[in-house]
């Protein structure tokens, strides 16, 4: 293993198909029109000295490393700046040349700390690189002029450090943050001698606009922006590429390590989905999978009222199996079920789905995706035939409007945020569909089309009164429906679509949207050449998110925006794996890749494989599990790391659920709150740890290495296996890679994968077989997976919760960029300094209207239960609608939303709960009892004897 | 009723013109004379403001430096009737300094009501504007560069070649911008026509906006001109109501507005590309090239990029065609060049001849010899990144050419004058200290280099005594040669041009004294 670093090309790659021929040093080269001569370079390994340029950046020609000579061209150059073109003569190496790069390094070296031995990028320094490179040996200016030495280091940051005494001002920092991150955080304060770097105005990292995304620290040649990690540590030697465990973008990075030591997460260029970005969760935020909380070792106790007691796997794998199959026995087979993690890879999800169904013989197998994108499955499905979304993400590269509907890409996708804020500052518009005014509608640079600021719960009447008025000012798509779209269906839909109560002018009250603004928003989607919809958890958590999905799907097939780059719908999956734990059969109807148990020839193969039978009868959902435990019909629960009892709705519900069962085994990293009710804890692995592969919001699959051994002895599918075993189901593998194969030889989608194909071509979209051995960007090109697209008609039911005089308000919950999900991971790292509790956020106008002030607590209440939290009074709130998030436990966003959902899968209606905020001095019930509970539950273990 | 001018400019304002106004619409009531005092530009004779003008029988009767003091003086002798006075300088015309120039581009300056569209409509004035109207776009850029016009900001660019860059370019949108960011040390040609003959440079842009094909165009002006900016902002209203800036102008299918911008006060935004990332609001710093302006500028649009002079000199180009004016100049150096004198330097202001002239000759015919009395000593010719001139070097001609092969640059026509007391090692030094000021930081040889240069040449003053300087003259030689080849723009790049002649003259003068004391 050797530490895999990327080569720097120096500029970005030309798009340009023309290819120009020059000669460099004596070598012909072909490269791209538009290449620069050190791009064109480095093709032929001839590395032309630089400091300020990197290929992730465009070039700058600042630091005059890279000059060169050009025959029959006066001067010397930069070789960054200089395009190619044709038969040119380029020489790179001169006696001059070498006297004036001499020249440059010696003007730097003559303010720059001389403590190379020292420095923490001793070995990783361009600088000092560069000063090796061109032979500096003397600096004859000496040491006492004007410099910048006493510059102070501003520690500010959790995660770097920015010592500016060892700053060569080459802007990549600068840079990086406008061109790649898009947050313009960074500037380059006063001129000349005295030109420094500048967090926001003279500000420290930590207060400024920075999102701490980690593209700065990239950049930097020097050690002036450096991990402290590495400040702490020193370099790594070796590094393992893998997939970061966070959101659905699924970024590939480096682990860089030091014997099996994590040093730090570089993003990798060749991954496909980030290509080199990363955030502040996937670049910073690892150092959970070594906080003193996590377990290690299994623990067992017979009531939830006792301490855990540390046992061997095998005693609690034996218990586990044992408890089991008792309740089978005492309550029959469908009393037991199991939830599978959209945090784990697609081979622990596959053997969980796999245990329940051939060896607790039901299928009551369901996923978190229930309560996030069961809508996208369902809904994408009935239209277009297949559950995920249609595109890669470098299309939005070529999106000229983008519909971004109930989703906040810069706080929960910032890797793709930043993609897409790109793609805006070429000139793309926006239109954004959000009850708040997020960064996407207005922040620098960026500056949205609409904002169509709807109120939570009324989306269906948005997209109807979009597709409405593309009908009724005919700006239909018509060769396209014709072609592609399922007639009949297409005409029952159209007659639906064209009743009154779709029309803008009908449901401008409703949504507290303007007439005029919705038709011009809905002219400026169907009149691009090139329209994308992105959506996110805004969409699906709703009583009619399935509708929704549909009624997107219908409004791109009506404007002909589906099969090609730069348009589709496109869902920004939550977790890291939920697209995979979908794929990978954890629905209770559905085997792997989307197929319904009730299919006969579908599940005659998997019994055929598994040689056992499997039941045709759909199991239970996660709300018919707990509904089941409630009544006391269902006592048995295998939860891999989901968090239910924080994350699920309606909390009260769910722990009267988890008290009433006999055996619940949680597999999970820390004792979360859902653990609070266990019997059995099987401690988990971090992704760290993991072998496998995880599938992100494009359909990729990314390989997941293991950079450390499991730091629990086990990985996780061999828990699972073992449990199946232990239950007397013969489940057998050696490694994950054997279960790739099994997935890869049942299921159609996934034929063609396998870890040797990802390990020799890198990551891979489904669809990938025969039809398309090297996967499928994008989806439907020229025909839809179900055949004929089928319009469906998506009529506007308003949700039964509304607002009523005691409860006038409305809630709706998400996320902010810092913490992750219920916060298992961040909060236990340093990103607790960007949000150490969740907040909730109120119009103005509301809080004044009740005396609350920033900062002042409140408590939040509906008809199912009251929280408190502090105040942030905010004009990104549109009045009537309060914010929060439910990132930390003790918040209990959950125990005030609702038990609606949406109407055909179930995903609970999160974003709407209508509420009332007053002022108060105490915490709620449900909180005291929360601390009761934990301090009750963090007493010490009982040692075994 | 008579009239009477008196300048509204910097330099006459400096010199307390506005105080003489006010003296003599003071007497003049007390007198109970009904007077009225047009407000015209400067003619450039810095050494005769406030320069009072009047009308007698169609010639121009100057008195001149007026002082508030000597106002009474004047109404007593009758000035108003041409009364002789101590200040009287008679028939404008005949002052040598005026007869021996030719005021082509400056021809308005002074003579007219700076803001009266009429006045200079008499003087000639939108007659090239109608003329191009009648052309073509090829047609204009022809006469352009038939005319030998080349950028007079002072990189000397044939203007015709950029105009017809950016016309060739095909956008959706292209910009005419005005570089009036006149930041040289000793320069003041471009305030001197936007505050005496604005019209002219707004005829200029509105013609160029034609020939390229450009529908806005920006007037980038120095904040330290904030008169210039009064003026220029009235001028821009007159003409937009006189139907020269709108839509259809003049009723043809031509548009074309202008919006002025300030500048913030960095000398480094005079550099076209700097002058750009400020226009779009960004931190003013140099851009590479390529991508030319032409190509590529404002943002990201083709651009025309021209100084003040190069634009006021179109009308007349225009108005009475290129070979009128390729008659003046020599070489490739055709028409006329405003130079402006400053420094220690007797008669100080602008003077507009043809290319040709030698340095001395202009110095001397014009200029009077120094302000102190004392023998000349060196001249800087160019602005602060200029050389440094003595002794034969004097007789050079003022040609771009010719400069260019005695290692030195006419530059916008800036000219210093120093007496014999100067201490060329300071100055090298300056030069070094200039740059370091004014550098925008992007580059390392500029950036760090400028500030390295004052250090070596402080270290060569501090020590010439007690050490033998050999070693850091090495290091200053190859210094400027890393800011000459490896600076990103020409702040850097020419950084070397006054410290090398300095150096240079220091040396010589050095040397000399040594062989004196030989001698002796």
């Amino acid at each position: 293993m050797v530490l895999d670093k990327d080569i720097d090309y120096g500029t970005p790659e030309s798009p340009s198909q023309d290819l120009i021929s020059l000669e460099i040093d004596g070598h012909q080269v072909l490269v791209p029109k538009g290449t620069s001569i050190m791009r064109a370079a480095k093709q032929l390994s001839t590395s032309i000295p630089k400091l300020c340029a990197t290929d992730s950046l465009e070039a700058f020609g600042s630091c005059r490393l890279c000059l060169v000579e050009i025959e029959g061209r006066r001067g010397t150059p930069a070789s960054c700046t200089t395009p190619v073109e044709a038969d040119m003569i380029v020489h790179t190496q001169s006696q001059k040349l070498a006297k004036l790069r001499k020249g440059v390094m010696e003007l730097y070296i003559s303010d720059h700390p001389l403590d190379c031995l020292t420095c923490s990028a001793n070995g990783d320094c361009e600088l000092q690189d560069m000063a090796g490179t061109v032979g500096l040996r003397d600096v004859r200016y000496g040491y006492q002029g004007e410099n910048h030495l006493d510059a102070k280091t501003d520690d500010s940051n959790p995660y770097f450090s920015f010592d500016p005494s060892k700053c060569i001002v080459c802007s990549r920092c600068v840079r990086a943050c406008d061109e790649v991150q898009g947050t313009f955080a960074l500037t380059i304060s006063k001129r000349g001698f005295d030109s420094h770097v500048s967090a926001g105005i003279e500000d420290s990292f930590l207060n400024s606009e920075c999102v701490s995304c980690g593209a700065c620290v990239q950049a930097c040649p020097t050690a002036t922006l450096m991990e402290k990690s590495v400040i702490d540590h020193g370099v790594p030697e070796h590094s393992i590429e893998t997939t970061c465990a966070y959101c659905g973008v699924g970024c590939t990075f480096n682990a860089e390590m030091k014997g099996d030591q994590v040093v730090r997460m570089v993003p990798t260029k060749s991954g496909k989905a980030n290509e080199g970005h990363s955030c502040v969760k996937g670049r910073f935020a690892w150092g959970y999978a070594s906080h003193k909380e996590r377990i290690l070792k299994p623990m067992l106790r017979s009531s939830i009222d006792e301490p855990w007691q540390e046992v061997s796997w095998e005693e609690a794998i034996q218990f586990t199996a044992k408890r089991f199959k008792e309740i089978q026995q005492e309550y029959g087979r469908k009393a037991i079920g199991g939830i599978s993690s959209s945090r784990a890879s697609n081979e622990e999800v596959f053997v969980v789905q796999k245990l329940v169904r051939a060896a607790f013989e039901n299928n009551n197998i369901d996923t978190c995706a229930r309560v996030c994108h069961s809508p996208t499955g369902f809904g994408l499905n009935k239209t277009l035939g297949t559950s995920a979304g249609t595109q890669d993400f470098i299309s939005v590269e070529s999106a000229d409007v983008i519909l971004l509907i109930g989703a906040n890409p810069t706080d929960a996708h910032p890797v793709f945020a930043s993609r897409m804020k790109k793609r805006l500052r070429e000139g793309a518009q926006i239109i954004v569909a959000d009850p708040r005014r997020i960064d996407l509608v207005e922040s620098p640079h960026i500056k949205a089309a609409a904002h169509l600021a709807l109120l939570p719960g009324t989306n269906v009447a948005l997209i109807n009164a979009f597709a409405y008025t593309i009908v009724e000012e005919d700006l239909v798509d018509w060769d396209y429906v014709n072609q592609r779209c399922d007639k009949e269906l297409f005409e029952q839909w159209l007659a639906f679509i064209k009743q009154p109560q779709n029309a803008p002018e009908a449901v401008d009250k409703v949504l507290g949207v303007d007439a005029g603004i919705l038709r011009k928003a809905a002219r400026l989607y169907a009149s691009a050449e090139r329209a994308a919809i992105y959506y996110g958890l805004g969409v699906t958590e709703h009583s009619q998110g399935s509708t929704m999905v549909m009624g997107m799907a219908n409004l791109a097939m009506l404007t002909g925006n589906l099969g090609f780059n730069g348009c589709g719908v496109n869902p920004l999956r939550g977790q890291n794996n939920v697209q995979g734990s979908c794929d990978m059969g954890s629905f209770p109807h559905e085997l792997p890749g989307y197929r319904p148990v009730s299919d006969d020839l579908t599940r005659q193969s998997f019994e055929k494989d598994w040689g056992t039978s499997i039941d045709n009868e759909p199991g239970y959902r996660i709300p018919n599990m707990f509904n089941e435990a409630v009544s006391g019909s269902f006592k048995g629960m295998y939860i891999q790391g989901e968090d239910v009892a924080q994350s699920d709705p309606d909390i009260h519900h769910v722990e009267a659920a988890l008290r009433n069962l006999d055996c619940l085994v949680v597999q999970d990293l820390f004792l979360n709150e859902t653990a609070k009710y266990a019997h059995v804890f099987l401690p988990g692995t971090s992704f760290l740890e993991k072998n496998g592969t995880f599938t992100n919001a494009e359909r990729r699959l990314g390989r997941v290495r293991p950079a450390i051994k499991p730091r629990t002895g086990k990985h996780e599918w061999q828990i699972t296996m073992e449990i199946a075993q232990a239950m007397s189901y013969p489940m057998h593998y050696n490694n994950s890679s054997e279960i790739m194969d099994e997935i890869a030889r049942l299921t159609p989608t996934f034929a063609g994968i396998s870890f040797a194909k990802l390990d020799r071509d890198g990551s891979v979209q489904w669809p990938c077989n025969d039809g398309a051995p090297n996967g499928t960007p994008i989806m439907h090109i020229d025909t839809f997976v179900r055949g004929k697209g089928a319009f469906e008609i998506t009529e506007f039911v308003p949700t039964e919760e509304k607002v009523t005089p005691k409860f006038p308000l409305l809630l709706t919950t998400g996320r902010i960029l810092s913490q992750y999900n219920v916060g298992a991971q961040t909060r236990r790292t340093d990103n607790n300094v960007w949000h150490p509790e969740d907040i909730l956020e109120i119009h103005p106008h509301d809080a004044a209207e009740r005396g609350i002030k920033n900062g002042d607590l409140i408590m939040l209440k509906s008809r199912k239960g009251e929280t408190s939290l502090h105040a942030l009074i905010s004009e990104r709130m549109q009045p009537g609608v309060v914010y929060t998030t439910f990132h930390m436990p003790f918040s209990g966003a959950n125990i005030v939303t609702t038990e609606y959902s949406d109407w055909a899968t179930n995903c609970p209606e999160y974003k709407v709960t209508a509420v009332q905020c007053s002022l108060t001095d105490h915490i709620s019930e449900w909180q005291q009892h929360f601390l009761d509970h934990q301090a009750k539950q963090s007493k010490p273990l009982l040692q075994p004897d | 009723m008579t009239k009477i001018y008196l300048p509204r400019e910097t330099t006459a304002l400096a010199l307390g013109v506005e105080e003489v106004k006010s003296a003599i619409e003071g007497e003049a009531s007390i007198r109970g004379i009904d007077l009225q005092i047009v407000r015209n530009g400067s003619r450039g004779a810095a050494w005769l403001e406030p320069l009072l003008e009047l009308e007698v029988e169609g010639k121009r009767i100057a008195y001149g430096p007026v002082t508030t003091p000597q106002v009474k003086s004047l109404f007593e002798a009758d000035f108003l009737n041409a009364g002789e006075h101590e200040l009287k300088l008679g028939d404008l015309t005949d002052i040598p300094w005026f007869q021996q120039q030719q005021q082509l581009t400056f021809a308005r300056c002074g003579a007219i009501q700076s803001l009266s569209v009429d006045d200079y409509k008499k003087h000639n004035g939108f007659t090239g504007l109608s003329n191009a109207l009648s052309k073509d776009s090829r047609d204009i850029i022809q006469t352009i560069l038939d005319s030998g016009l080349r950028g007079r900001g002072g990189a000397a660019f044939p203007a015709g070649i950029k105009w017809q860059t950016v016309a060739n370019a095909e956008a959706d949108c292209k910009y005419i911008v005005c570089n009036a960011d006149e930041g040289d040390s000793g320069t003041f040609s471009d305030r001197l026509l936007m505050e005496g003959d604005p019209f002219s440079l707004i005829e200029g842009m509105i013609i160029a906006g034609i020939a390229v094909g450009a529908e806005l165009g920006f007037i980038y002006l120095r904040s330290e001109y904030p008169l210039t900016k009064i003026i220029l902002q009235e001028a821009l209203v007159k003409a937009r109501e006189a139907g020269y800036l709108g839509n259809k102008i003049q009723g043809s299918d031509y548009n074309f507005d202008i919006r002025l911008h300030i500048g913030a006060g960095a000398y480094i935004c005079g550099e076209e590309t700097s002058l750009l990332e400020s226009l779009e609001g960004k931190r003013g710093q140099i851009r590479f090239k390529p991508p030319l302006p032409a190509l590529e500028g404002l943002h990201g649009k083709p651009t025309v990029v021209n100084n003040v002079i190069t634009l006021a000199s179109v009308p007349i180009i225009m108005a009475k065609g290129a070979e009128y004016y390729a008659n003046f100049g020599q070489g490739r150096s055709l028409g006329t060049m405003p130079f402006q004198l400053s420094g220690n330097i007797k008669h100080g202001g602008l003077v507009e001849i043809p290319f040709g002239m030698t340095l001395r000759e202009l110095i001397e015919d014009f200029g009077e010899g120094t302000f102190s009395g004392r023998a000349l000593g060196a001249v800087q010719v160019g602005g602060p990144l200029g050389a440094y001139f003595s002794g034969e070097q004097l007789d050079t001609p003022l040609d771009y050419e010719s400069f260019t092969a005695v290692g030195g640059m006419l530059g916008h026509g800036g000219i210093v004058v120093f007496d014999d007391s100067i201490d060329y090692l300071k100055q090298a030094r300056f030069a070094m200290e200039f740059c370091a000021i004014e550098s925008c930081g992007k580059c390392t040889p500029c950036r760090i280099g400028s500030v390295r240069g004052v250090e070596v040449i402080d270290h060569i003053l501090d020590t010439q005594d007690q050490e033998d300087p050999v070693e850091h003259y090495e290091l200053l030689k190859d210094l400027c040669e890393t800011l000459e080849d490896a600076s990103l723009c020409a702040m850097g790049g020419l950084t070397p041009m006054p410290v090398r002649s300095a150096i240079k003259l220091h040396q010589q003068v050095a040397q000399q004294a040594d062989d004196n004391k030989e001698m002796r």
